[in-house]
């Protein structure tokens, strides 16, 4: 049997996912990240995107949505600290869709600074969570 | 019968006490829920949490965050966790009475400490036996927010990092189970070294990317929101279960009460009826004759 990889994933909101895994995908901070077993030693932000774990053995991949958060890789332990996680399959493209047009008019009619960075975090989530759908989407 | 009115005022006192008990109790039972629910839906996180921050206190890293150095001890701060509303059993009480016996200890070997309190309860506490306290947050409600929060634990965070204080313990009640809560004091910085952590005691580090620094901070920032706030909504958690025994026990012991009044009244009536009829057969005997 391949070598796996101890996964936990949890969010503010609760446990979401604990498992075996031969390889997991993560948005770290500098770009996407895949942790193999045996992975040095890492801790790294993650962005908004999608977390993937390959369970192995021919079985599909599990996908999740985080919103941000840390992940700590030891060599057989990947802990995921997500700030708010969803499955993927939970995600509502309505409302991603929703929030992203949201976004996109605060942006475009600006009044107060404060409201912009804020506006451009929606924005990168709204976006992060539509991708999400869209791999999720394709690979059925 | 002058006694038998009284007994019957009391009952009609305390069936009315009972009422409202007996209100509480099912009240303090369906937000017991609501907090029970909360509080487990966010200790997963914390404990990961604290797992992580475990092995990070042990990592050897080329950038030293200040919650990481641990310094000689001189004052400590306590963020003290209680509730807002009273009615709930010994819970605050059982807090408060292993805290001074702590501090008493420490005072005792020459530390100081200051406090910084989360509920009306610990804040009333700390103001009467005296001492410095720092920073306060009460009426927090029943669904506390994390940034109701922040701003009263940054008092102590910036406390710590300007040399004031030299290390931060959280003290809130911890969920056993309903009927069983237990005071917990608990190290909160310099970052306590994990459990159970034998093959990462060698000489190591983690890869952090963007840097040490950055992603310290981003993980100490998060580590101390959601250890307050697991102990906030712990602590909430507590305080429902604790007053719906609270409640529920005194409500039996109305019942109780009531049960014992109520047969006094009957036998103040029963010995009032029985001096009648003496009196009434008495005075027709005294006629006949």
């Amino acid at each position: 049997m391949a070598m796996t990889i101890h996964v936990d994933i949890v969010s503010a909101e609760g446990h979401m996912y604990s498992g075996q895994g031969e390889m997991v995908y993560a948005p770290a901070i500098m770009g996407e990240i895949g942790i193999a077993p045996r992975h040095a030693p890492l801790v790294t932000q993650l962005k908004p995107g999608e977390l993937r774990v390959d369970p192995g053995g021919g079985k599909e991949q599990e996908h999740f949505y985080v919103s941000g958060g840390m992940i700590e890789v030891q060599p057989f332990k990947v802990t995921v600290l997500a700030d708010t996680g969803v499955r993927a399959a939970d995600l509502d493209e309505a409302a991603a869709q929703e929030a992203k047009r949201r976004a996109e008019d605060a942006l475009a009619n600006q009044k107060a600074d404060i409201d912009l960075a804020k506006a451009q975090v929606e924005l990168a989530e709204a976006v992060a969570q539509l991708r999400a759908i869209e791999r999720l989407r394709k690979m059925r | 019968m002058a006694g038998a009115k009284e007994i019957r005022t009391k009952i009609a006192s305390v069936k009315s006490t009972q009422k409202i008990t007996s209100a509480m109790e099912m009240v303090a039972a369906s937000k017991m829920r609501k907090a029970q629910d909360r509080m487990q839906a966010t200790r997963p996180y914390a404990e990961k949490m604290r797992q992580v921050i475990g092995h990070v206190a042990l990592a050897n890293p080329e950038y030293k965050h200040p919650f990481m150095h641990a310094r000689e001890v001189k004052r400590i701060g306590f963020i003290i966790v209680s509730s807002d509303r009273g009615l709930c059993g010994g819970l605050n009480n059982n807090l408060f009475r292993a805290l001074v016996r702590d501090i008493r200890a420490l005072r005792d070997a020459g530390t100081e400490v200051e406090y910084c309190t989360i509920g009306t309860k610990a804040l009333g506490f700390f103001r009467r036996v005296g001492g410095k306290v720092a920073a306060q947050a009460t009426h927090l409600g029943d669904a506390p927010h994390i940034d109701d929060l922040v701003g009263t634990v940054k008092v102590m965070l910036d406390a710590y990092m300007n040399g004031e204080i030299d290390e931060i313990r959280i003290a809130y009640n911890n969920f056993v189970n309903t009927m069983t809560q237990k005071p917990t004091v608990e190290q909160l910085v310099p970052l306590p070294p994990g459990e159970n952590a034998e093959d990462l005691k060698h000489h190591w580090d983690y890869i952090y990317e963007p840097g040490a620094k950055e992603v310290l901070n981003g993980l100490l920032t998060r580590y101390i929101e959601s250890l307050v706030y697991q102990s906030v909504v712990e602590n909430s958690a507590c305080e429902q279960s604790a007053r719906m025994v609270a409640m529920k026990s005194a409500t039996d012991n109305a019942g109780e009460l009531i049960d014992e009044l109520q047969l006094v009244y009957n036998k103040a009536r029963q010995a009032a009826i029985t001096q009648e009829i003496s009196e009434i057969v008495g005075g027709a005997a005294a006629v006949s004759n």
